[in-house]
């Protein structure tokens, strides 16, 4: 349990061994996980918002878009010591938690997270090794740096390991 | 434009006192739908950064079923009620007369659905009449969507228009105490406000307190 980094909503961490590093109540935001298997540390941001361009406020908080986070989670895992080349990404989230009779852009913000996140990481050319997204199920996701695993638990299917 | 963390204690009394009034009306529709004593108040309204929310609620990954409602009219936002899955399912089936019912299937039970949806019509619609009274504004509240999951993972569908321009909402916790001649139980649902971030300082202006004070 001392073990355990938490990573908030609108939040970034960096974990290695023996921690592992874990967000909860995905909704629609969308969990990424950044890791270097080589070198055994593992960088996780929970992404509200697909882009920083959303931003309205004077100080925006750089954890909060998918653009300014996953550089910011990058920037972070190499100075810890990591090869950018070396990345590989795990994601979940993006779920649409209502079914709403009225069709407004803010309720499909769950799949645009996903397409953000998906487009950059592709830019970037870092492989996108799993991932579990859209529904309608909030999602808790932990991350072992030490064995690369990412476990995914919801309300009603239970613990899954990947 | 402001954020919500700047937010004034006379303006939360006036949300408590609306929120006070709003229970009132909630509590005499309930009363009538269930025939018995349901008692509703407002103890605290509080602002709270995102990341604490589902604290009021017993955590990020507690299961709650929750009701959300979008508010349209001159100040537009996003509004939560919910409660724990256990309260919510007590409540539900006293409504809808069916004591087996469990909220916490999928796709969820249509009875159930659609009497959670109502229950968190009347409680948002009164809240919503008594500011509406006491700001002048006109708000309205869309048809609710309802769903049980993990707290956090629901109020962060409710949190997009708002989390463009600050981490703050307004939690407006309520009572509901029902009394019949054996026993009194007690619920604690909580309401979430989450004015859009353009219907703040619109919302502080008709209450009539100057927010650049």
């Amino acid at each position: 349990m001392n073990n355990l980094i938490k990573v908030g909503m609108a939040d970034i961490s960096l974990a290695s061994p023996p921690h592992t590093i874990r967000t909860s109540g995905l909704g629609s935001c969308v969990g990424i996980i950044l890791y270097d298997d080589r070198a055994k540390i593992s960088g996780m941001a929970h992404i509200m918002l697909p882009d920083s361009s959303f931003a309205r406020s004077g100080q925006m908080n750089r954890a909060k878009y998918a653009d300014t986070a996953i550089h910011d989670l990058i920037h972070l895992l190499i100075k810890a010591g990591t090869s950018k080349y070396r990345l590989k990404a795990k994601i979940a989230g993006g779920a649409q938690m209502f079914k709403f009779s009225l069709n407004s852009e803010a309720m499909r913000i769950g799949p645009r997270n996903v397409k953000a996140v998906k487009k950059i990481l592709n830019e970037l050319n870092i492989p996108l090794v799993y991932e579990d997204v859209g529904g309608s199920s909030g999602r808790t996701i932990e991350f072992n740096p030490a064995t690369s695993l990412l476990e995914i638990r919801t309300v009603n299917k239970g613990v899954v390991q990947v | 434009m402001r954020d919500l963390s700047s937010i004034q204690p006379q303006h939360l009394d006036i949300l408590k006192e609306v929120g006070n009034i709003g229970a009132g009306n909630a509590a005499t529709a309930l009363s009538q739908m269930l025939s018995k004593t349901i008692d509703m108040k407002v103890p605290a309204v509080k602002v709270v950064p995102f990341h604490e929310i589902s604290d009021s609620v017993g955590g990020e990954e507690t299961v709650v079923a929750a009701v959300f409602l979008r508010i349209e009219g001159d100040a537009p936002g996003n509004m939560f009620f919910m409660l724990p899955l256990h309260e919510a399912n007590e409540l539900i089936r006293q409504l809808i007369g069916d004591p087996q019912l469990d909220l916490n299937e999928e796709p969820m039970n249509e009875m159930g659905a659609s009497a959670l949806n109502e229950l968190g019509n009347i409680l948002a619609g009164s809240y919503l009449s008594a500011l509406s009274d006491f700001t002048k504004l006109n708000l309205q509240p869309t048809p609710p969507a309802s769903a049980v999951d993990m707290s956090m993972a629901l109020i962060s569908a409710g949190l997009v228009e708002l989390s463009q321009a600050g981490d703050y909402a307004i939690v407006i916790d309520t009572e509901i105490n029902e009394k019949d001649k054996d026993n009194s139980t007690q619920s604690k649902g909580h309401f979430f406000l989450l004015p859009d971030p353009d219907s703040l300082d619109k919302m502080f202006l008709a209450l009539e307190v100057c927010v650049d004070e």
